[in-house]
């Protein structure tokens, strides 16, 4: 297959992320695929950001492990990542203000100087930002794509902001391009282009959709990375939609103000994170108690506390699992690609609203917030919508109306308010067929027994609508992959990179966390020989889950909780390891001794500093074994110092200037 | 204004009879709302009754209409949700004090704030009755509860200045000993476009030995009676809602006419969000999709 992978690093506010999209709407439009991912961090200004888009003629479900082109527009970034470029592809640069050292460079990887301002002379003065216009016209000639498509999505873009913003865009656009035309060969690659138009679409954008196209007509949140983007995209189409956003005090508010709207009788929905989860745990029990319609989305991202704001986790399982005091019957439902973001709030609504309970859907920072291109049948308008018993008018001749009645089913008839002869009160204290308390002076232990066990009925019939999860891929393998959430794509190309290094493996993504369907799963399970269990967390949650529910503990586990997401190779290259028999080694590597160098460096010094060579020391007066990195100036390139970093803890004992250093 | 006909009392009997305490403050307060609701010719179908947790917040279960008896100081969420979803519906919020001004107190200010129409009726006995009588966030300096053997070292909350300052367009308090009075401050506050407070000293005479019948008989008087008081001054209205001594004002402190938060969202314009179609128009959703092209 045909890809290329273009990393874009730079600082915040050096606008990357707009020049990502540029080139992953180009792309998409030419009927290639995309996935993108954005490490950035919670700043507004300045850090490394650093943007991963991935091309290609086949449906790509993860990053990728490759770099093929950097554009780096700071320092940092061509320090970082230059020699990650692999052979064949370039690192382009503006040469006014950045320094490549060829030294840094793999062979046969091309250095693409560019001089912004002698190229952006003609044009007269353009804003510092549109260096990044420049390096994606340039970009657009070496990896071979349509320049006139570019310009078509850069005048989409800017139209809002007028045609003098968009020939300006353009202009400097093809100044880059006829630049590289001039002075570059292409890097020789030759796509098909089918011209099938994609969406290019996040996970949280997929919920919002969906959910508008279920119906949703409320939707409350209080900002909180990375769940905020659902909010914006809400709050932005709200008036076309016809939908009523509301930010709230906090998220208290925003699940209550929920759960009146959903027990009203509209298709009502909240978001947030771990942390704001944590504080509507309470009312989520209250929905299930009062058996009100309601969906939550509980975007991941590292924790506990306030954690990694804007890193992805998926940390928060035994949070949702453990969400509220007592029984009740809610429905978990954690979907595994940026399609499935839009089909799950579908169901969510429908299970809500038949069944009369709390949905949770779960994603995590990077399903929610890296884009993809997927199948324009992937966001249907026909969905289906089903609301359940409705009643819509009682003759209280015949009694009066009982909204927990007990039914087989445990699914009692909801009456709305503003219903003739149906009044009656939703109560969060324990309560009969008619809603009347069974919590004071009315105590009936039997009464108890009956309703708890009408409600908790409700899931027997969701998990009988649900499909149980099935095994992808060659029933004899030697090794079954599992995971749950974001994961899914991840583990399909690892599952790929295995079979082309003769490992046989399939893999077992599950996506209805509850109701579980423990018996299919354990069947499954039963007939794999080597089970792992691959999941963002340092527990190994879901394993636990697993075996809570079925009995049968997985052999090995593949986690992470660096903050960053998973890689195909990374998943490779351990179930190789499992599979042999090597300890998971959790010493610190050189590259990650360089980055923590780099995390000494902007921490206490100064944008002179960067690492340079790196070199092992045996104990050296440490309990442990030394990453000696050494300190070098930018500008001089001599010597300035060492930083002393603990392999096995991770420690970074000292800062060691040179003498001579002034 | 169509002409309302008013309905009689019985209209709003509850399936089951309050379990308060013989004398409770609360009753009053119960008989209060129903004759509001009465006066202004609700029925019961369109009236949303949502409570905290707290003995007054069991007031629901006691009156025939639509409730919801929420969680310890989510009533005023719960009733916002309801209102946007709903808004022809009448809600009202009846809690307790520490419902809504403790655990509660910020969806108190913010809903005020917003200026959201719905009424929030709040039966202060000034302690924390159904825990069994702790402190509440009205409970006077110094006197002893169960939590407070050596007397409550933190002045009370004014929740007639918070709601001034917060925003709240329709200010009142009355006295359950007067459920007439306090009828017609709740009824003004129903029919009022906007959010309306009517705190209500609704004596626990069960735990609260120092607020009680006789002590508040002796100091409250009407503020309707006052000559010259207009409570459209929202600095007047400040001003008397520091009074607390031998007199202690109750009635009308304070109403204004506002935009309502409603009025903000224009999908509101098109009726109750409850009725409007679920799908969206097939244009809209295709725009939507042509957007991430």
């Amino acid at each position: 297959m045909r890809e290329v992978t273009v990393g874009i690093g730079g600082a915040a506010g050096d606008g990357l992320d707009k020049t990502g999209d540029t080139l992953a709407k180009t792309a998409a439009r030419l009927g290639l695929y995309v996935y993108a991912y954005n490490s950035y961090q919670s700043v507004i200004r300045g850090g490394h950001i650093w943007l991963r888009v991935r091309i290609g003629e086949r449906k790509l479900t993860s990053h990728g492990d490759h770099l093929n082109v950097l554009i780096a527009l700071n320092q940092d970034s061509i320090e970082r990542h230059a020699r990650e470029v692999e052979p064949g592809g370039a690192v382009l640069y503006n040469s006014d203000r950045l320094k490549l050292d060829p030294t840094l460079l793999r062979d046969h990887v091309l250095p693409v100087p560019l001089p912004v301002s002698a190229i952006t002379k003609p044009l007269g003065k353009v804003p510092a930002v549109m260096q990044n216009t420049v390096a994606l016209g340039a970009l657009l000639f070496l990896i071979g794509l349509d320049f006139e498509t570019a310009v078509g999505v850069l005048t989409d873009t800017f139209k809002h902001k007028g045609q003098a913003v968009i020939d300006q865009n353009v202009a400097v656009l093809r100044a880059g391009y006829e630049y590289a035309k001039e002075h570059f060969v292409p890097l020789g690659y030759r796509w098909t282009f089918t011209h099938v138009r994609r969406p290019f679409i996040t996970g949280n954008e997929a919920f919002a959709i969906g959910a508008v196209t279920a119906g949703c007509k409320f939707y409350s949140a209080y900002p909180m990375t990375p769940a905020s983007s659902i909010l914006h995209w809400m709050a932005a189409h709200a008036d076309r939609c016809g939908i009523v956003v509301k930010q709230c005090e906090d998220e208290l508010a925003v699940v209550n103000m929920a759960i009146g709207a959903g027990y009203a009788g509209v298709r009502a929905m909240c978001g947030t994170s771990g942390g704001g989860f944590a504080l509507m745990t309470e009312a989520i029990g209250q929905a299930g108690m009062i058996e009100a319609p309601v969906v939550v989305i509980e975007v991941q991202r590292g924790g506990p506390s306030t954690g990694l704001p804007t890193k992805t986790e998926q940390g928060d399982l035994n949070q949702v699992f453990g969400a509220s005091q007592g029984d009740y019957p809610r429905v978990i439902i954690a979907p595994g690609d940026v399609a499935e973001c839009f089909s799950a709030v579908v169901t969510a609504f429908n299970l809500a609203e038949k069944y009369q309970l709390p949905v949770i859907l779960m994603s995590d920072l990077l399903l929610s917030e890296h884009p993809e291109t997927i199948e324009p049948e992937d966001l249907r308008y026909d969905v289906p919508i089903e609301r359940g018993e409705l009643v819509t008018e009682w003759d209280e001749a015949k009694g009066r109306y009982k909204r927990y009645a007990f039914t087989r089913s445990g699914v009692s008839p909801r009456a709305l308010p503003g219903t003739e002869g149906a009044a009656h009160v939703a109560a969060t204290d324990d309560h009969d067929e008619e809603g009347i308390l069974i919590s004071d002076v009315f105590t009936s232990p039997p009464v108890r027994r009956k309703i708890h066990e009408k409600r908790m009925r409700k899931l027997d019939a969701v998990l009988r609508e649900l499909p149980p999860p099935v095994l992808e891929g060659p029933e004899d393998a030697e090794v079954t992959l599992i995971g749950w959430g974001s994961t899914k794509g991840v583990i399909r190309e690892a599952v790929e990179k295995l079979a082309e290094e003769g490992i046989r493996a399939n893999r077992l993504h599950i996506m209805y966390l509850f109701p579980f369907h423990a018996r299919e799963v354990a069947e499954i399970l039963r007939r794999c020989r080597k089970t792992i269990c691959v999941e963002a967390n340092y527990s190994g949650q879901f394993a636990r889950y697993l075996r809570a529910e079925t009995g049968i503990s997985v052999d090995a586990h593949i986690r992470k909780y660096d903050g960053e997401p998973f890689e195909p190779r990374y998943i490779v290259e351990r179930v190789k390891a499992i599979l042999e028999g090597r300890p998971l080694s959790l010493e610190v590597t050189e590259e990650e001794a360089r980055e923590i160098a780099y995390h000494y460096i902007r921490t206490h010094l100064d944008e002179d500093a960067r690492p340079g060579r790196i070199s092992r020391l045996e104990r050296d007066g440490f309990e442990e074994p030394i990453w000696n990195v050494e300190i070098v100036s930018r500008e001089t390139g001599r010597k300035r110092g060492r930083v002393l970093i603990g392999i096995e803890t991770g420690s970074t004992y000292r800062w060691e200037p040179e003498e001579s250093a002034s | 204004m169509a002409t309302v006909i008013e309905l009689p009392i019985e209209t709003y009997a509850g399936p089951v009879d309050p379990d308060w305490c013989p004398g409770c403050g609360d009753f009053g307060v119960l008989k209060a709302v129903k004759m509001a609701a009465g006066k202004l010719g609700i029925r019961p179908k369109d009236l949303v009754i949502v409570s905290g947790i707290g003995c007054s917040s069991n007031l629901p279960g006691f009156i025939h209409a639509y409730g919801v008896h929420s969680l310890h100081g989510r009533a005023v969420a719960v009733a916002e949700g309801i209102k946007l979803a709903n808004h022809e519906l009448h809600v009202v919020v009846t809690g307790g004090d520490g419902d809504g001004y403790g655990i509660g107190v910020g969806h108190f200010i913010h809903a005020m704030r917003r200026n959201i129409d719905i009424t929030y009726v709040v039966m202060n006995n000034q302690i924390y009755g159904l825990t069994t009588g702790q402190a509440s966030p009205t409970t006077m300096k110094e006197v002893r509860t169960k939590s407070t053997p050596r007397g409550n070292p933190e002045p009370p909350i004014n929740p007639i200045a918070l709601a001034l300052v917060s925003g709240a367009t329709y200010v009142a308090r009355g006295f359950s000993g007067d459920p007439e009075h306090l009828a017609q401050l709740i009824a003004g506050g129903i029919a009022h476009r906007g959010f309306a407070l009517i705190d209500v000293f609704s004596p626990c005479v069960t735990y609260n030995k120092v607020n009680t019948y006789p002590w508040f008989k002796q100091r409250v008087y009407k503020l309707e009676e006052e000559a010259g008081y207009d409570p459209s001054d929202v600095m007047a209205a400040l001003h008397k809602s520091f009074e607390w001594g031998d007199r202690i004002p109750i009635g009308l402190f304070y109403r204004d006419e506002h935009p309502i938060y409603e009025d903000s969202e224009p999908a509101l314009r098109r009726g109750p969000l409850v009725r409007h179609p679920l799908r969206p128009e097939r244009a809209v959703f295709e725009e939507l999709i042509e957007e991430l092209m």
